[in-house]
């Protein structure tokens, strides 16, 4: 067993960094996610690991830091909150036609434009349509607890190499703030220059003599040509689609009525699961794990299995509720709830709507 | 007398220029007369004289040179429009023994690229920057670059710069040496021979600098001509730029050895 | 075994501490916990509170409305979370600068004069640990060792001697929560 600690959201996501064997972090400081930058900086992980962390003048310099550096083959990472994270679009696009693998982290807040400091899930169209231009997707990772932001991190780097892609962690304030019992994984060795370099041959770290250099871009002026990296990225996001879809089913067997939820909104609908169960209604939480891939087939396959209806929980006006439709296609009463602008919603809230919208209405 | 064939001409003891191994075979997309073709040639030349090759990362920028991976024969990232300083840190940061440069116009480090410039630069990045200035955007046609001298005519200053109306044209260069993580900055041009010695001679410094872990950043600013932006000959662009942008971007060392010369 | 509790006062106070080491405290004893403070400007001298959840099962949503106790050290936090007990719950308060004393029926009210008592004792810094000595001797949820224990591991090594006077004060009031 690990080492048992009380830790933060955002501290138990900045120490799984260090023992994730990360060479670099690079951000910039923004509520409710500035623990992290504080945590590794107070860490000293250059003298722990040799680990990077440096402070960039933006969020646009911090994503440009991660593309240098994921484009030379190391595992880098950047975090911020949801007008960071906007600010981030550009380079992330970047990054996913590139194909270089990283993993960063959006502790969402409240908005449009400033908005709020309080907690959101406002930003799941940014996170899983494609926030920058372009056609392209990345894996999006939902942790719900202090443990899952940090398992996530080990488990984010890991995706973002297998497939070379930009990877998510879509976490909130609640998530970041909030202090859970988390086990620490042991730490991985940070890899050797040698085998950063064996780990990605395509990465830019010197052209040999005799050999091909290599290019890291993002642009190809022959249209042709950039259709056919568009037809590979989207075979890849197929494959993806295949193997890596996550979620958690609880109190699903016998259930005749569904919230599906992710992150902190999925905590929350465990509890009115609960309530429900109390008053004798048969609900159940079908929590995502990945909102990308989404677990479109599952979802869909419950439908038919008596299932009556699905409430979307989720701390916006209604994004992830079009997913659920997605799904569903008409075989089952789907109905959105949300408190949004910084408002989380309450379990009471949650069990309330799903008797007015769902079992009532 | 036996007829002299190309065989005869090509042979090695007649090579009086040999164009360096770390320029790709591609011919440059650049317009006749313009700059680019010899600063990236010069630059290249300076990282093979050193033998660097092996151990360096370039990065290219938006702008007309975006396409600088497709003709510098080492490893390189294209970076977005004004990132490349910051693209550049980062990899200098996880690779502190490459060497790492960035090759940036002026639009792209001195407009939308000027926070990372100056930050880079005041962080002591121990990369180099190669900064071309020949006061406009080339790429898009022509428009009004942050460099765009006072009462230069572009597509978006058609009557020429109006500097209160505009603003005014911006010497990154000067404000860069002020900054103490800079350790080299210097204005150097390549629009003759001897311009173009004292120029490799600047970048071969820069390089020597970033190889020997000196404390900061090296900056070389390049005055060039673009003469198809400026509508005139090549010839007339240089001696267009002789006239009235050297007055403005003045030739020679502003830093040397982290010390103000200027 | 859930316990759900609500602790509100001035920042200041040691609120988000006193949480701190409660779920701490859990974690010795293999419980789950967590804590879930409110943050942002309020925090700089405004009020504060944390709602911490200790529990032999996996804990489901870290935000609650209702409560099993609420701690309560200062008027607005009276005003906001005396309605949020469950009935039967209990409301553990210091009286020192209220003005308006709970007045539910349905609920279990207990005073602490942890303010006085920690003055009295010449170190106001430990307030809140005369507080949660009473909280501990109404609901003992954690053992007391494991309070002990959780302090050394949450505290730096160079704090590790003042643990005594923590332990005094939880002592201090353990022995002098009153109920109402």
């Amino acid at each position: 067993m690990g080492e048992l600690k009380l830790m933060k959201g955002n501290e138990a996501l900045a120490e799984a960094a260090i023992r994730a064997g990360a060479d670099a972090y690079f951000g910039y400081p923004i509520t409710p996610q500035s623990e992290v930058i504080e945590y590794l900086m107070a860490e000293k992980p250059h003298e722990r690991t040799g680990m990077v962390v440096l402070q960039a003048e933006s969020e646009i310099a911090a994503i440009n830091m991660v593309y240098g550096a994921a484009g030379a083959g190391k595992k880098v990472m950047t975090s911020s909150s949801s007008p960071g994270i906007s600010l981030k679009q550009e380079g992330i696009s970047y990054i996913a036609g590139a194909e270089l693998p990283c993993l960063y982290v959006n502790v969402v807040r409240g908005g449009p434009g400033l908005g709020t400091i309080q907690p959101s899930q406002a930003d799941y169209f940014q996170s899983t349509k494609g926030g920058g231009h372009g056609d392209y997707r990345q894996i999006v990772l939902a942790p719900a607890s202090v443990q899952e932001m940090s398992d996530f991190v080990k488990e984010g780097f890991d995706l973002a190499f297998k497939y070379r892609i930009p990877v998510l962690i879509l976490s909130d304030g609640v998530i970041g703030q909030m202090m859970e019992k988390v086990e620490l994984f042991d730490p991985i060795p940070r890899w050797t220059d040698e085998e950063a370099i064996a780990n990605s041959p395509w990465a830019t770290t010197g052209k040999k003599n005799g050999t091909e250099r290599r290019i890291i871009t993002s642009l190809d002026l022959d249209s042709h040509k950039m259709e056919e990296h568009n037809i590979k990225l989207q075979e890849k996001y197929k494959e993806i689609t295949k193997n890596e879809v996550r979620y958690e089913l609880i109190d699903c067997d016998d259930a005749e009525y569904i919230f599906v939820a992710y992150g902190s909104s999925a905590r929350i609908a465990q509890k009115a699961v609960q309530l429900a169960r109390a008053k004798g209604i048969k609900a159940g939480l079908f929590r995502l794990i990945t909102l990308f891939p989404f677990p479109t087939v599952k979802m869909r396959e419950m439908c038919g299995k008596g299932i009556k209806g699905f409430l979307a929980v989720e701390m916006s006006a209604g994004q992830m509720v079009e997913d659920v439709m997605l799904a569903v296609r008409g075989c089952a009463k789907v109905e959105h709830f949300g408190r949004y602008g910084g408002i989380v919603h309450t379990p009471e809230e949650v069990l309330a709507a799903l008797e007015q919208k769902i079992i009532g209405g | 007398m036996a007829e002299i064939t190309l065989q005869d001409i090509i042979k090695p003891e007649n090579l009086v220029y040999k164009k360096t191994d770390l320029m790709t075979d591609k011919p440059l997309s650049y317009c006749p007369g313009c700059g680019h073709g010899t600063a990236h040639r010069i630059t290249m030349e300076v990282i093979e004289e050193l033998n660097l090759a092996e151990d360096t990362i370039g990065v290219a920028p938006v702008g007309c040179s975006v396409l600088a991976y497709e003709f510098m024969n080492v490893d390189m990232t294209q970076a977005a429009h004004g990132r490349a300083p910051a693209v550049a840190t980062g990899i200098k940061r996880v690779w502190p023994n490459k060497v790492v440069f960035t090759y940036q116009g002026d639009g792209d480090l001195a407009a939308i690229g000027t926070s990372e410039t100056i930050h880079a630069c005041n962080r002591g990045e121990n990369i180099v920057i190669i900064f071309i200035n020949n006061g406009i955007y080339g790429m898009t046609g022509g428009q009004m670059a942050p460099t765009t001298l006072p009462g230069m005519k572009s597509s978006t200053s058609p009557y020429g710069r109006d500097v209160a109306m505009m603003g005014n044209p911006l010497k990154m260069t000067e404000l860069v040496a002020q900054l103490p993580g800079t350790y080299f900055v210097t204005r150097q041009a390549v629009h003759t021979p001897a311009a173009v010695r004292k120029a490799k001679k600047a970048i071969k410094k820069a390089f020597e600098n970033q190889r020997d872990c000196k404390p900061g950043l090296s900056f070389i600013e390049i005055v060039s001509n673009c003469n198809s932006g400026w509508k005139m000959t090549p010839t007339d662009a240089n001696k267009w730029m002789e006239e009235n942008m050297f007055p403005f971007y003045p030739m020679g060392d502003i830093k040397v050895d982290g010390q103000l010369v200027k | 075994m859930t316990e759900e509790i609500i602790i509100a006062g001035f920042g200041g106070q040691g609120v988000l501490s006193m949480g701190k080491i409660l779920a701490y405290s859990g974690i010795m004893q293999d419980q789950e916990v967590s804590w879930m403070p409110s943050y942002g400007p309020e925090m700089r001298g405004g009020t504060a509170n944390v709602i911490v959840i200790v529990s032999d099962e996996r804990i489901s949503s870290p935000i609650l409305t209702t409560f099993d106790t609420a701690i309560i050290l200062n008027q607005q936090s009276m005003d906001k979370f005396e309605k949020s007990v469950r009935p039967g719950g209990v409301l553990l308060y210091d009286p020192n600068g209220i003005t308006r004393h709970p007045q539910r029926k349905d609920i279990k009210i207990y005073q602490i004069e942890g303010a006085r008592l920690a003055a009295e004792m010449g170190n106001a810094k430990i307030f809140n640990m005369v507080v949660f000595g009473a909280f501990l001797k109404i609901k003992p949820v954690v053992k007391l060792e494991n309070v002990i224990k959780g302090l050394k591991k949450s505290l730096p090594e160079r704090y590790h001697k003042l643990i005594p006077l923590n332990e005094d004060a939880i002592n201090m009031g353990m022995k002098n929560v009153v109920a109402l």
